[in-house]
């Protein structure tokens, strides 16, 4: 598993790395973690003639916990995620979530930005960032945009994001509420079978938000506004909760793989999307 | 084909400089460039650890980095763990515990494992479990490598406490 | 002199014999990074070969074109199968007595088939040649399915018709269609269909145990250096048999076998994979000899899983008939095997299905028949005993199921079942209705000790109150209890019914006894993580009398080491342990007339104590064996040579018979799929326990094995014979977090015939675990109607049996 030979860059600042990517185009791409990128080329699934090494290129691996959000760089890795106290106590989910994405050797190198950039139906990231309403910022040569992460993705692999930009950063609105990431998968290493982000407001005993997303579930993550809806209102009581299942079920559409045939996995993401709810709610 | 890089690494604290194409996967600079054969390849896609070095305090994977993305890093491997004069406890208590049988996996398990300790000197089994769940043995069933990392948390610990305790002495020595 | 140690338990400690839980000599090596397995071996100008590989499962070649390949810098040779054949060597026997293709010759049978070998400077440029290899591939109709193919008119291998449509003799046999390798039987055919017509109960059952791979660690792969000067090729390689591999490569190649060296390094692991000969050892060799440099082959992942060396792909259909108190009668099974492309099946030449027929089991049942059919399909070739002697794994899986199925039908208690059927005790040595002779169990011990401690009564009280609260709403998850009672035959084997390719299954031990009173001993056998540098050391200090530590093994090396049939089918300690404890007692033997000399007395007045010859009667008259050793070398003792060495090669009598008894508890989200194993108990019978530490060591490793198959592991195939689980994201390799604890246990019955009563154990935890699992998972729905599902038990297909039992509704 030798990958086609490639041009390496590791330029020390942004405008080194657009200047690269203005260049080649099509044939260059940005390398953050490369857990993803690296295998893909390995099995020659991936050409890339010019790779950009973002490591050396800085700004990009704080985390800043805010009064209303939080800012983390697209260089953040996954155990940076695990590490950080202040981000644990801010948005929970976020730890819970990356503790259940490959394994430690994989979420020491793999980052927050190569995993809501690369487009991976499989990622974890991406649907926890449409459940936080999580905005992703792009640079470019024409200068920055954001866009909202529940507006990001268009297919497998297709992103808003333009080949010549750069994800810098991820910026959430400080998260309220019960949360819960819920995930079944094979074993250690695997990607999601069907996996839930839930993050869930009260007032009372009556729900008065909540945001769902799902993973690996359709050739996106889902954010199912309307099984966040069916909830709203609700004591959480069983019929809210068949009612969110079923608003869910409506909005994914998963394909058979290794993992199981689609009847399968549209039960286990009604299950698992349940029990996600019911933390959270516990946790409201 | 693009031009060959200068890439510097420090190995088990050796400074090593040479050219390599971009491609070079670390794991075969170390193998191959460098006779560094401790850690070995099992997948080549990331899911068994058998390749697992240290670099700047990260386990990493080897077959998934290129020597290049390691350039100016420190890089520790098996061979810079510990050798006949000064076994690492981890090193001892694979040994004693019975935790490794080919011994394929047993370079990058124990390299994983220096890390873990580091991370968690005092890790209960579940622990243990998780944070070595990016290496993979066929040939162990885990068990005793589970009691190796325990009997070698158990051993650091008490020979930290009598170093601190040691150190201890002299301050209170110094004092008078 | 004065032996330094005078106390006998003393005497006995310092040997570390067998008994004792000596530490791995090995370890020191491993766990400082210093093994030596064969990608490690670097020689100066050596050259890289890889495979271009076939992506299609059946197509004909139209043309294979490397003037592209050639073109890359540092590409040295791209070899194909014409360049192949005026060699003759673009086909070469396998194991099972077919041939299979080196380099696709016309066509490929299999995806991931060897269609061109390219011969590099480095792996990079023979990547990028690869790339460039252009064939031309026109597709054929693909068969995937056994059943399919003994249907089909698509003639898979064209090379077994004759040109009028005739079909030639198999190696097992006639052929009753084109794409039919053999049928096999054992037993008899009427008699026990009589006796299954006229039955009180009947039960039958239809499963299928998957397609899986024994993915060790360490992919294949080898080194060959052809030194033209002298005329001497040497091959390192992850070999499991380095002596049969020598043999082979001379019969294809016409080297000499004096002029061949074959070398098996440190091997990380085998379990039944590196027991063949591939394409790759083939296409090295002749590379070496066509550039004249050292040519390294190691398959990657992929090609691992993809090509070499499946294991299991059984179908297997039975009937087993009982009286109405549950007294089994008569057994019966049919087997379609799924071969794969070619036969490459590592199994003795006269069991072209393995030892299948130990399929009655641990159970005295008086009439058997067994048949089966090895059919070819466009699958990779293989069918090695992934960590189990020759098929066992499929036998004992079969019986642990029916046994269950036919305890739904007669409404009893499973564990009830097994023990009234069990062989007695005293009706050992049993020859069972297939043929073989047990040589010894002790059967209900095992079971009762067992059951009592696992409190089987108290888990069975418990599933049943589970079973309320799950109908009463109170719980979603189930509760299965697993059962499994297990008898491998291993040790293959007798010379007179076992050979491979010819070549007699017998094993082998030179020792050698230095001056100074430590020792070399040179086995037949190879270690792939068996630890025999540390047991056979343990065997041969307690036959001998010098300490383990002053004993050196070494294995794997033709040049050194006597002629053995290596080591798989848990063979080592059977039969080479055997040759070990032999040729130690021919060393005894001179020891003692060397002892009697140096004392004064006569040979029959001296006796062996621990580590040392003393007269009879008076203790404090001995000779240690350091001293006899030095004796041996140093003195002239009238009659008897100088010198202190000896040979065995031993061919065992019979095999040897391992039992055990197996409990596992499993908790099932029948919401999910998702089984969480909550206890596993596991005793193991291996006779004689040479060193416990390292028994437990194999069963935590083989159980592991065993639970990876029964929950998930398989090698799949689409219709169009593409791999769909080439890689470990798919194939599946417990982590350390989806493994439990294992409870282990024992008893000894030594086996009769071996000289030190041991069994070999290293394969029992796979053989046994794989049904206990399954039938944990399957006990859990038999409250609900469920009979038998087939493996593997992955989240999906247990979820699905939910869903067929109604349990979602
Ligand atoms: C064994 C294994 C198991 C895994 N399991 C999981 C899992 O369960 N869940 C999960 O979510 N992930 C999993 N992953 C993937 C892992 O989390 C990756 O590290 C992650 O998806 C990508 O992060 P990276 O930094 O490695 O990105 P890279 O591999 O470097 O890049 C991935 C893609 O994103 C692009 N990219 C990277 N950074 C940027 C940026 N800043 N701007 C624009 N584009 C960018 C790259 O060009 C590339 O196309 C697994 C990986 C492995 C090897
Ligand atoms: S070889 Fe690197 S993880 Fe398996
Ligand atoms: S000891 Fe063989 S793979 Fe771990």
């Amino acid at each position: 598993m030798i990958p086609a030979a490639f041009e390496y860059y590791r330029p020390q600042d942004m405008a080194g790395v657009l200047a690269i990517l203005e260049e080649h185009g099509d044939d260059a791409r940005v390398m953050a973690g490369g857990h993803s990128l690296i295998p893909m080329m390995k099995l020659r699934m991936a050409e890339v003639p010019h790779l950009i090494d973002l490591q050396d290129v800085g700004g990009m691996s704080g985390i800043e916990v805010g009064t209303d959000s939080i800012r983390i760089g697209a260089m953040v890795t996954q155990s940076d995620i695990i590490d950080d106290a202040s981000l644990a106590a801010a948005a929970p989910i976020l730890r819970e979530a990356a503790l259940q994405i490959a394994d430690p050797q994989v979420r020491y190198m793999g980052t927050v930005g190569g995993n809501v950039a690369n487009g991976d139906p499989g990622n974890d990231m991406p649907g926890l960032m449409q459940c936080l309403d999580a905005r992703f910022t792009l640079v470019g040569a024409d200068g920055e945009r954001d866009v909202p992460a529940r507006d990001f993705y268009e297919a497998a692999y297709m992103t808003a994001r333009e080949d010549e930009e750069v994800l810098t950063a991820v910026t959430i609105p400080l998260p309220k509420g019960g949360y819960a990431y819920e995930k079944q998968k094979r074993k250690i290493g695997d990607y999601a079978t069907a996996a839930a982000a839930v993050q869930i407001t009260k007032e009372g005993d009556v729900c008065a938000s909540a945001a769902i997303a799902m993973t690996n579930l359709s050739d996106t993550p889902v954010y199912s506004e309307a099984a966040g809806a069916a909830l709203v209102g609700t004591a959480l009581d069983d019929a809210a909760l068949t009612a969110a299942a079923a608003a869910m079920l409506n909005d994914i559409d998963p394909t058979e793989d290794n993992r199981g045939p689609i009847a399968f996995k549209k039960h286990v993401a009604g299950v698992i999307l349940r029990r996600a709810i019911l933390r959270a709610w516990s946790r409201a | 084909m693009p031009d060959k890089m200068h890439i510097k690494l420090n190995v088990n604290g050796k400074d090593e400089e040479f050219l390599a194409e971009p491609r070079e996967l670390l794991i075969y600079t170390l193998r191959e460039r460098l006779n560094i054969t401790g850690p070995h390849i099992g997948c080549e896609t990331s899911h068994c650890g058998a390749c697992t070095v240290t670099i700047d305090g990260k386990s990493v994977k080897s077959c998934t980095m290129f020597a290049a993305q390691a350039s100016g890093k420190s890089v520790t491997t098996i061979e810079g763990i510990g050798g006949p004069d000064d076994l690492h406890p981890l090193q001892e208590a694979f040994k004693e515990h019975h935790g490794l049988q080919c011994g394929y996996c047993t370079p990058g398990m124990i390299t994983r494992a220096t890390k873990l300790l580091e991370e968690n000197p005092n890790p209960t089994e579940e622990d243990i479990r998780f944070g070595m769940a990016g290496n993979i043995c066929r040939c162990t069933g885990y068990q005793n490598i589970v009691k190796s990392i325990q009997a070698a948390a158990a051993e650091m610990n008490a020979a930290a406490a009598s170093s601190s305790e040691a150190v201890g002495n002299k301050t209170v020595e110094a004092a008078e | 002199m004065k032996d330094e140690v005078e106390n006998r338990e003393d005497r006995v400690a310092n040997l570390k014999g067998m008994g004792c839980s000596r530490k791995r000599v090995e370890d020191a090596r491993f766990t400082q990074g210093k093994g030596n397995y064969v990608d490690d071996i670097k020689l100066d100008g050596m050259l890289f070969g890889d495979f271009v590989r076939s992506p299609y499962a059946h197509a004909r070649i139209k043309s294979v074109d490397t003037a592209a390949a050639l073109e890359v810098p540092g590409v040295l040779a791209v070899l194909t199968a014409a360049d192949l054949e005026p060699l003759g060597l673009h086909w070469m026997p396998t194991l099972a007595g077919d041939k299979q293709m080196v380099l696709a010759d016309g066509k490929v049978l299999f995806q991931g088939q060897e269609v061109a070998f390219v011969v590099a400077e480095d792996r990079y440029a023979a990547a990028d040649g690869i790339e460039l290899v252009e064939v031309e591939y026109e597709e054929l109709p693909v068969i995937v399915d056994p059943f399919e193919a003994l249907q089909s008119d698509v003639v898979l291998r064209e090379d077994l018709v004759g040109e009028d449509g005739s079909l030639p003799d198999g190696a097992h046999g006639p052929r009753k269609h084109h794409n039919h390798i053999f049928t096999w039987e054992a037993g008899d055919k009427e008699p026990t269909e009589e006796v299954i017509a006229n039955a009180e109960v009947v039960a039958d059952e239809s499963m299928y145990y998957h397609r899986t791979h024994p993915c060790p660690l360490e992919t294949c792969g080898c080194v060959a250096s052809m030194d033209k000067v002298n005329g001497k090729l040497t091959l390192w390689g992850t070999f499991q048999a380095p002596h049969a591999i020598r043999t082979v490569v001379s019969l294809i190649s016409g080297i000499e076998e004096h002029n061949i060296r074959v070398i098996s390094p440190d091997i990380g692991g085998g379990f039944g994979n590196k027991v063949g000969a591939y394409p790759g050892y083939v296409c090295s060799v002749v590379a070496s000899i066509v550039t004249g440099k050292p040519v390294k082959w190691i398959e990657d992942r992929m090609d691992n899983l993809m090509t070499t060396a499946f294991a299991r792909d059984y179908h297997m259909t039975g009937k087993i008939s009982a009286t109405k108190e549950g007294k089994i009668t008569a057994l019966q099974c049919h087997v379609t095997a799924d071969h794969g492309g070619f036969d490459a099946c590592a199994d003795p030449t006269k069991f072209p299905a393995g030892f299948m027929n130990i399929c009655t089991g641990s159970y005295d049942i008086p009439t058997a028949y067994l048949e089966v059919d090895g059919v070819y399909t466009n699958k990779a070739p293989g069918g090695v005993s992934y960590r189990c002697s020759f098929r066992v794994t499929e036998a004992v899986y079969f019986i642990e199921r029916m046994i269950e199925v036919l305890a739904i039908e007669l409404d009893m208690d499973a564990a009830e079942l097994r023990r009234i059927n069990f062989i007695k005790k005293e009706q050992f040595p049993y020859t069972a209705a297939l043929g073989w002779e047990y040589d010894s169990g002790d059967y209900h011990t095992a079971w009762d000790k067992a059951l009592t401690t696992v409190d089987y009564e108290g888990l069975r009280a418990e599933q049943a109150q589970r079973v309320e609260d799950f109908k009463a709403g109170k719980t979603r998850k189930l509760m299965g209890i697993g059962l499994s009672f297990f008898t491998e035959i291993v040790g293959a084997g007798p010379v007179k019914n076992c050979d491979i390719l010819g070549l007699g299954m017998f094993d082998s031990c030179e020792i050698r006894i230095h001056p100074t009173g430590s020792a070399i001993a040179r086995l037949g056998t190879i270690s792939q993580g068996q630890g025999h540098a540390t047991t056979f050391a343990q065997i041969l200090a307690s036959e001998i009398g010098l300490p383990a530590d002053s004993i050196t093994i070494e294995e794997g090396d033709t040049d050194t080491a006597p002629y053995g049939l290596g080591t798989y089918g848990s063979r080592s300690t059977p039969v080479a342990g055997a040759a070990t404890a032999m040729a130690g007692r021919k060393i005894r033997a001179k020891a003692q007339m060397i002892a009697a000399y140096l004392l004064e007395v006569h040979d029959n007045d001296v006796e062996f104590d621990v580590d040392r010859f003393v007269v009879k009667g008076a203790p404090e008259k001995f000779k240690t064996m350091k001293e006899i050793a030095f004796a041996a070398y140093n003195q002239a003792i009238p009659g008897i040579e100088p010198g202190l060495e000896a040979v065995s090669y031993y061919d065992p009598p019979n095999m040897t018979y391992p039992f055990g008894a197996y409990v596992c508890v499993m908790d099932i989200d029948v919401d999910t799929g998702v089984p969480e194993i909550r206890r596993f108990y596991a005793l193991d019978d291996c006779g004689t326990r040479i060193n416990p530490m390292i028994i437990e060591g194999q069963v935590h490793g083989g159980l592991t094995e065993a639970l990876a198959v029964a929950l998930g592991q398989e090698i799949a195939y689409d219709d169009m014979g593409n791999v769909k689980t080439g890689t470990l994201m798919d194939f599946f390799l417990p982590t350390a977090w989806e493994v439990p604890n294992y409870e282990t246990d024992f008893t000894v019955t030594p086996s009769p015939h071996h000289p030190i009563g041991a069994k070999g154990v290293g394969e029992s935890p796979h053989v046994g675990g794989v049904p206990c699992f399954s039938n944990a998972v399957q006990d859990a729905f038999r409250p609900f109607g469920n009979r038998h599902t087939n493996m593997p038990h992955d989240h999906w297909r247990i979820w699905r049996t939910a869903n067929e039992l109604g349990l979602h509704d």
